[in-house]
């Protein structure tokens, strides 16, 4: 398995995670009423890469909404991220919110608190 | 005979936006976020007022889906059934939700709102990141998020009201308010 990807829908982000460059992707809205069913793969898939990691992982985070079920979803992918970081390679999130999405900002720094991984806080034009 | 000028006087003079009565399916859920949307986008509301409702709506709805077989046993398909209201008053966007509930959960509902309307801006970071961090996922999902966040992003006190319908089960309202962030 060298790259894993699914398709963004109006209530589902658009997930890449390219394995051979340790590069996971999640870009749009994550507002599913089942979002542990939706995020499990995604687990799955970080259970796996963590046994044979890339020396950096970079994560690139652009969602444009998410709902709270989805945040704790998120949560348990960056404590998966956070073991592969202990582990030695070298994590970086990218978190990017829009300019004036106070929200959106506010939310990165919530994670950012919790988790012990180098986050990047990144402005994007609306 | 159902006096439909009477409902529709009544929205109108409510401004509502959108109404809606009966079973909340992901579906529906779905239409409805598209449609308010859309509206907030003919309105030329801010890119601000447009995600905070957003936000809000999401999670109010997802409440609605989540509990809409919490008090079905007792009384049979009559409580899947719920209601939601959307106004706009002078700027200010009202959220209005409506669903059964037994008696013996208004406890601990009314318990966690209080507890959420107890809270400043800071005290709600700390819970927020608290539950989200220790608290147990419910298979519903919610895990008791929902309201914390929708206080956090409102900055408003959230309304609500049990209306006791017989031994068995009451009618939950909630009253969430959203200001426009230039007017704050």
């Amino acid at each position: 398995m060298e790259k894993y990807a699914i398709e963004g829908t109006p209530k589902t982000p658009t997930i890449s995670f390219d394995i051979q460059n340790g590069v996971l992707e999640i870009k749009g809205r994550s507002i599913p009423e089942n979002s542990i069913e939706f995020y499990k793969p995604l687990v799955d898939a970080l259970d796996k890469y963590s046994t044979a990691t890339k020396p950096t992982t970079t994560v690139n985070i652009q969602l444009e909404y998410f709902n709270t079920s989805s945040s704790k979803c998120i949560l348990d992918v960056f404590k998966k991220l956070e073991g592969i970081h202990k582990s030695g390679s070298a994590v970086t999130i990218n978190w990017h919110y829009e300019e004036d999405d106070e929200d959106m900002l506010e939310a990165g720094e919530d994670y950012q608190a919790i988790i012990n991984i180098p986050f990047k806080m990144v402005q994007v034009a609306e | 005979m159902i006096d439909v000028y009477n409902i529709y006087d009544k929205m109108d003079k409510n401004n509502i936006l959108l109404s809606f009565k009966g079973d909340i399916t992901s579906e529906l859920l779905t239409s409805i976020l598209q449609i308010m949307e859309n509206k907030m986008d003919n309105m030329q509301e801010e890119p601000k007022t447009k995600k905070k409702v957003y936000n809000v709506l999401v999670e109010c709805l997802q409440n609605l889906y989540h509990h809409m077989d919490d008090a079905t046993d007792t009384n049979g398909d009559k409580n899947r059934s719920a209601i939601f209201m959307i106004a706009k008053n002078e700027g200010v966007y009202n959220i209005l939700t409506g669903n059964y509930i037994l008696n013996e959960n208004i406890h601990g509902l009314k318990n966690r709102l209080d507890e959420v309307n107890a809270c400043n801006k800071e005290q709600l970071k700390d819970y927020y990141k608290s539950v989200l961090n220790n608290g147990e996922m419910s298979l519903k999902g919610g895990g008791g998020l929902g309201m914390i966040d929708i206080a956090r992003k409102t900055g408003e006190k959230l309304g609500y009201n049990f209306l006791e319908i017989d031994n068995k089960v009451s009618f939950f309202t909630l009253i969430i308010k959203v200001t426009q962030p230039q007017l704050i």
